[in-house]
């Protein structure tokens, strides 16, 4: 039998039919209610989409958006990869700058004002490893800083707190954040769990048997437990909907062939045509890591990097052209990101070592058009050591995605981002989701944890209710237990603890409550 | 009768580690062992344990093997490398639309000239065999250990794209891989295929390329732990020194050309000791690698790094403050004091108090290979033998897609960091296990206990009828229900599962009779279809429940 036909028909009798004797993955407290299908309501307007793009390796900036002004100089400095001139794609009303030859698709959207190019975006102190400076564009983090949650991931919890007790829900049956892939990335890890779940194959789900649900012991394995457990929870319970979503949903444009990018566009494009309220995708596209052969010594836009901004630029332009026949245009956003750009020499083997700053895209309907910054300044003598200073923190960026996008109060952005990062003009967005709206997702799910006040100075009331054995720890804002309140039986009732910070250094800190098969995470903040 | 009895378990402590009950609800204990031998019972549990960590699996028969022996003799036993390497990687490629004109079927093709439209066959090849080694390790570290360094020092087969380089680096890695972690690390720096994976061979005085200068000292020597402070400057530095190696395609012959080699002199920061690395003209700029490799090493980092590695990979991935102190600063001694030699290292890791403190159990999650290669080697199921040449390169290339398919693609790991289960904070070995992954392994456990696994001439599937036939008193539905927890699981399940367990063998009966009386009909008569029947349906559900459930991801 091939592997496929069985998939097909996985009636595997004696096995699918086992009795149930235990309370399991799929029973009691997390199934969605009947009426949660009935009452779902499509998503509407307000059900906002973030669509980050990823290009893993660190992509070379200055071949992506040529700044022309500076073409001779670069044409000195980086004569092993320089493009012919000729060739770059002219952007209309800008001529000190142009696309690289393979990106006619994003030409054409930049024409039709639904790309934004951000320039020379980066941080402080940039970091040149490829693994650090990925997790710090995850995390948010400062260069010098260690974060274990990631950006999306702190949004998410901030939009959805009580998630994942008792969700799925009526206002939240979707899962929170779709990845395409096999794994899934820090961007979406939140204070205590992932809020993201990875996708493949959404067309097919595999319902896995209910198994034990006793409550792990208190040891590493058990943490290990819990987590497999609650993979396996979600999958099972949010496998169906997403199925569903691809199903009930199509594809109106045409996806090029052999770009893995715009397979993955696709997909995303189906399940939000089918519904889906998920507020956050990810995809990715690799080999961007061009130390050699980027360019073909034949004919410098041709390549390996020629190959990769044509994937990116067609995948991008026919997902927004399907967004916009579906009809979906006013809630889709996309934006790019790589971990760094790369070094302004080449070297001998026709390629670029890693480097710092370099251009973001924004891509749909909503965004403003045009060009934000200035193009990067070259050096008449460049260095092998030279790199192109930042304009625009990527938290910045990110600040704008949350206020002007997701419609995050000033006020509650530095909860996310640790800092008061500036939003910049990239969007041309009318309205934002009501406040009603907000206070819904804040309260779905179930409520287990609340601490008053908050924020606060030195000590705060955290109350939960409940019975059974409860774990109540406190976490700092980059993962490490500050405090341990509780480890033991509780009886049925309210519960009050003090937890006095006293000492220690005022900015987030996460509760933590484990009661049986609950977490949660409380975020309070400390001031002075 | 206890259950010590029945499970034929010498009457000391019981064969189980102290019921967790005991700690379930204590605050989460610290693992406070460190590296003082072992003292302890040697019984299935850490006997399973041992093999889980060290090899892919912990067959029965094995588990039998090496309790016969002391515990301080297993691991030595272990750590003893096999007399002889695997045979070469032969073409067994060549089918009805394909033939390789350079090499005969069942011929190596190991020494032959890299052709591009072959090559991906050759790859192919080449990772079949290698999964196959694994399926059918012998008794030794060696295949696990393999894997270690693969992960740590990984090339991309794909992106090397020459089968013969990929077979090259592979056995470099084998010949090195319980030897010394300097001489390793040389050898690779000048391996073909990692002087192509990360542009070594490129990298000339003119613009120097520094992939590899960096990537030595973030992700193979020095790394990014909290007093790792090597500048920016050390890697350009580094890449310098590198300048000048290259490799030839057409011969595999890595030499020197002093033409491409920078011959200024090479200032390394204050975390190297302000190390300068004198410039040298024509042959002698080969001499400054070695310089390079000693100021690595002799930095304190280094040791400290790779034993962290090796924790997060044989141990557990969380490395707090205590574990740090206690097991990895002494470990990175060891490493030191013993000028690099790995063994001493493993040994005293692999006999301590730490690896096999209860705690420590279970902590890991079986990464892809774990959990194919295991399921395997627990139930004897067979692969086909070398000499089927197209049937075993058929279905071990079935199983190295259904390893791509859980997220470890053989060979071909990522990128240069390997595979973001031993690196990737705050997750870990948690990357392994995810809403799409955990699917997939549960339905390639349907597979193989269901329909199985086959090609033209070969059949593959889990026979639970031998599996329980080598087991103590299978006709006690008690004995086989624990036994076979302890032996598949690496911790103790709650009593509610062990009564659902012997409720499926009888099939929801009160009475033990009703399973006792069918085990033995088919005992006494094995060949008789209906008593096989009988058993084996309550066998197959059986097996099925213990291995669908979380804890069998554990490692």
């Amino acid at each position: 039998m091939k592997r496929r036909d069985f998939l097909r028909n996985t009636s595997m009798a004696g096995l699918a039919a086992l009795p149930h004797f235990m309370p399991g993955f799929g029973s009691g407290l997390f199934n969605v209610s009947p009426w949660a299908r009935i009452l779902k309501t499509t998503a509407n307007l307000h059900d906002r989409v973030l669509v980050l793009v990823r290009l893993d390796g660190g992509n070379d900036g200055l071949n992506t958006v040529v700044p022309i002004d500076q073409y001779e100089k670069l044409a000195e400095a980086r004569p092993q990869v320089i493009l012919p001139e000729s060739e770059i794609l002219p952007l209309s009303g800008y001529d000190s700058l142009g696309l690289h030859p393979a990106m006619a698709g994003l030409q054409s959207l930049f024409q039709q004002e639904k790309l934004k190019i951000i320039q020379s975006v980066g941080y402080p102190n940039q970091d040149y490893s490829h693994f650090r400076s990925s997790d710090i564009w995850m995390t948010g983090a400062d260069a010098d800083e260690v974060l274990s949650t990631g950006w999306a991931g702190r949004y998410l919890h901030y939009e959805y707190p009580n998630f994942p007790a008792e969700y799925p829900n009526d206002e939240m049956p979707d899962p929170l954040a779709l990845e395409i892939g096999a794994t899934l990335s820090l961007t979406v890890q939140g204070p205590i769990s992932t809020m993201g779940m990875s996708v493949f194959d959404p067309a097919a789900f595999y319902e896995l048997i209910s198994g034990i649900d006793a409550p792990v012991p208190n040891t590493p394995a058990g943490e290990q437990l819990a987590y497999i457990r609650t993979v396996a929870r979600q999958s099972n319970l949010y496998g169906d909907v997403v199925t569903e979503a691809y199903e009930a949903g199509a594809n109106l444009a045409y996806y090029p062939d052999n770009n893995e990018l715009a397979e993955q566009l696709r997909i995303v494009a189906r399940l939000i045509s089918g519904g889906l309220k998920t507020p956050l995708y990810l995809v990715s596209i690799s080999g961007f890591d061009t130390h050699d052969n980027q360019v073909d010594s034949s004919g410098h836009s041709q390549g390996q990097h020629a190959n990769l901004l044509r994937q990116l630029s067609d995948a991008i332009s026919a997902f927004q052209r399907d967004i916009d026949q579906l009809g979906h245009a006013d809630r889709v956003l996309g934006m790019t990101f790589s971990e760094f750009g790369r070094r302004i020499i080449a070297n001998n083997s026709n390629g670029t070592d890693h480097g710092a700053a370099a251009p973001l895209f924004v891509f749909g309907q909503n965004v403003s058009g045009g060009v934000l910054g200035d193009n990067p300044y070259i050096p008449s003598e460049v260095f092998g050591g030279d790199n192109l200073p930042m304009q625009y923190d990527f938290r910045s960026v990110y600040a704008t995605m949350l206020k002007d996008w997701f419609c995050v109060p000033e006020s509650d952005i530095e909860s996310i981002l640790f800092s008061d990062f500036q939003a910049l003009p990239i969007l041309d967005v009318m309205d934002c989701i009501p406040t009603a709206s907000r206070e819904r997702h804040q309260s779905a799910g179930l409520q287990l944890l609340a601490a008053w006040p908050n924020p606060f100075t030195e000590k705060t009331t955290v109350s939960f209710s409940g019975q059974g054995r409860v774990l109540l720890q406190v976490f700092n804002g980059s993962g490490k237990l500050a405090a341990t309140l509780a480890n033991r039986y509780f009886p049925k009732g309210e519960h009050r603890l003090d937890w006095d910070a006293t000492g220690l250094p005022s900015g987030n800190y996460y509760i933590r409550i484990q009661l049986g098969a609950f977490q949660q995470v409380k975020t309070v903040i400390k001031v002075r | 009768m206890d259950r010590r009895t029945l499970l034929g378990l010498a009457p000391k402590a019981p064969p189980i580690p102290a019921s967790p009950r005991a700690v379930r609800f204590s605050p989460l204990a610290p693992v406070d062992s460190g590296l003082e031998p072992y003292q302890g019972p040697w019984e299935l549990s850490q006997v399973s344990h041992l093999l889980r960590r060290l090899m892919f699996g912990a067959k029965w028969e094995d588990i039998q093997f090496f309790q016969q022996m002391s515990q301080p003799e297993a691991v030595g036993y272990l750590l003893t490398p096999p007399a002889e390497p695997p045979p070469v990687p032969v073409n067994d490629y060549n089918d009805e639309g394909f033939t390789d004109p350079d090499v005969p079927f069942g011929e190596p093709w190991t020494d032959a000239p890299k052709i591009d439209f072959i090559e991906g066959r050759r790859i192919a090849s080449l990772k079949s065999w290698w999964l196959g080694n694994m399926v059918e390790q012998s008794l030794s570290l060696q295949e696990k250990m393999l894997l270690f360094w693969h992960n740590h020092i990984p090339v991309e087969f794909t992106a090397v794209f020459s089968g013969r380089w990929n077979y090259r680096y592979l056995e470099t890695l084998r010949l090195h891989a319980q030897g010394n972690v300097r001489a390793l690390i040389r050898a690779i720096t000048l391996d073909p295929a990692m002087l192509h994976y990360l542009n070594g061979q490129y990298n000339d005085a003119g613009a120097p390329d520094e992939n590899y200068g960096r990537e030595l000292q973030e992700l193979f020597c020095i790394g990014l732990g909290p007093d790792s402070a090597y500048t920016e400057e050390d890697v350009q530095a580094a890449a310098r020194v590198l300048t000048g190696w290259r490799v030839d395609y057409d011969t595999d012959e890595v030499y020197f050309q002093p033409s491409a080699h920078d011959t200024d002199d090479k200032q390394f920061s204050a975390f190297y000791g302000n190390t300068l690395i004198t410039g040298r003209e024509g042959d002698d700029g080969a001499l400054e690698l070695d310089e390079l490799l000693d100021m690595i090493f002799a930095n304190n980092e280094s040791a400290l790094f790779i034993c962290r590695k090796l924790y997060r990979f044989f141990v557990h991935h969380e490395i707090d403050s205590l574990t740090e102190e206690l097991v990895i600063i002494p470990l990175a001694e060891v490493l030191r004091n013993n000028d690099y030699e790995i063994m001493p290292v493993l040994d005293t890791l692999f006999n301590s108090q730490h690896f096999f403190d209860y705690l420590a159990k279970g902590a890991m999650i079986k990464n892809p290979m774990d959990f194919i290669a295991g399921l395997f080697r627990e139930f004897n199921t067979a692969i086909p033998p070398r000499d089927m040449l197209s049937d075993r390169y058929e279905f071990n290339g079935t199983l190295v897609s259904f390893c791509k398919d859980f997220s470890m693609d053989l060979g071909d790991p990522p990128h240069v960091a390997g595979w973001p289960a031993y690196y990737q904070l705050p997750m870990y070995v948690k990357h392994w296990i995810t809403t799409n992954t955990m699917p997939r392994r549960a339905e390639f456990i349907d597979w193989i206990m269901g329909p199985g696994i086959s090609t033209e001439g070969f059949e593959a599937r889990l026979d639970v009828l031998s599996a329980v036939a080598q087991l103590p008193d299978p006709g006690n539905p008690d004995v086989l229900v624990d036994t076979a927890l302890a032996w598949l699981y690496s911790i103790e399940a709650p009593p509610e599962f062990h009564d659902q367990l012997k409720s499926i063998l009888l099939s929801g009966q009160l009475s033990d009779y009703y399973w006792t009386d069918a085990w033995s009909a088919y005992a006494f008569n094995p060949d008789d279809p209906a008593a096989q029947d009988v058993v084996r349906n309550r066998l197959q559900s059986f097996f099925y429940t213990i291995l669908q459930q979380a804890e069998y991801q554990l490692c």
